[in-house]
């Protein structure tokens, strides 16, 4: 009954911040609520026993990324909002028509997928890791033994994406 | 009605994802669309998490982890993008940005 209700609370929270972070005039207020829903998402993954991306959500989203959004915000300082002159034949009656197709599509796979979802097929390892300690060790084992390259792969992903942050923002080079 | 299952999570997902979509198609501010992308990879990520839980396996949180550097990496350079596309043509509107046509 509790889980019910933190779910059904922390989903009504994500998905009102959501709509707010879309909905928003003004683009800092854009950011803030997605400050907020990245931080609702963060306890979502209290709740789903995943503490240690809990805590990578609320330093890496709401710590880093938002802070590079808002840096942005307040560099690029629009004189003029780009909603408030839009053409008149922009597509936005389109974009909703094809939204709603994609949500169709997406509950028919729902409603088929659960149907005759397989059960649960224990993975290899998962004995072996569960016996070891708490989540931040599982994921740490896991990221270093059967993720090592993919793990290094993604650090130079990131080594790269700065350098060419760096680059793209210089003024001249 | 009490009892949470992954389609529960599955539906939320979708929902957060359908978000973003919207928000990808109907703004026209490129930093807002930026952050509906975000939206779109939390949603990814609210999947994954659902489902590691659910097998008892932390395989899908190491998978969430990728999905999170991806989403700096995508960031980073977007805004990036965002900066020099502003220093010369004065605008986020994507309406505008037309330099690479045809």
């Amino acid at each position: 009954m509790g889980e019910a209700i933190a779910f059904y609370t922390l989903a009504a929270l994500i998905l009102g911040f959501a709509v707010l972070v879309v909905s928003a005039k003004s683009t800092v207020h854009s950011v803030l609520f997605l400050v907020l829903t990245f931080l609702f998402v963060a306890a979502l993954y209290v709740t789903l026993q995943a503490e240690f991306l809990a805590v990578i959500q609320v330093l890496v989203y709401a710590g880093g990324i938002v802070v590079l959004y808002l840096f942005v915000v307040m560099l690029v300082n629009l004189k003029r909002q780009p909603e408030t002159h839009a053409d008149p034949h922009r597509r936005s009656r389109l974009g909703l028509a094809l939204s709603g197709l994609v949500l169709a599509e997406l509950a028919a796979i729902a409603m088929y997928g659960s149907a005759s979802s397989p059960a649960a097929s224990g993975a290899a390892s998962a004995p072996e890791v569960t016996a070891m300690g708490g989540n931040v060790e599982q994921v740490g084992w896991l990221l270093y033994t059967d993720y090592l390259i993919p793990f290094e792969l993604a650090s130079m992903l990131l080594l790269v994406a700065m350098i060419g942050a760096i680059v793209l923002a210089k003024r001249e080079l | 009605m009490t009892e949470i299952t992954p389609t529960h999570y599955m539906l939320l997902s979708a929902a957060l994802f359908m978000i973003g979509v919207i928000g990808v198609m109907v703004r026209r501010n490129i930093i807002i669309i930026l952050m509906s992308i975000e939206l779109i990879l939390n949603a990814v990520n609210i999947n994954l998490v659902a489902y590691a839980a659910e097998q008892q396996n932390v395989v899908g949180q190491v998978f969430a982890l990728f999905v999170v550097a991806v989403a700096a990496a995508e960031a980073a350079v977007g805004l990036g993008i965002i900066l020099a596309f502003y220093r010369n043509k004065e605008t986020v509107n994507i309406d505008e940005m037309n330099l690479m046509r045809w």
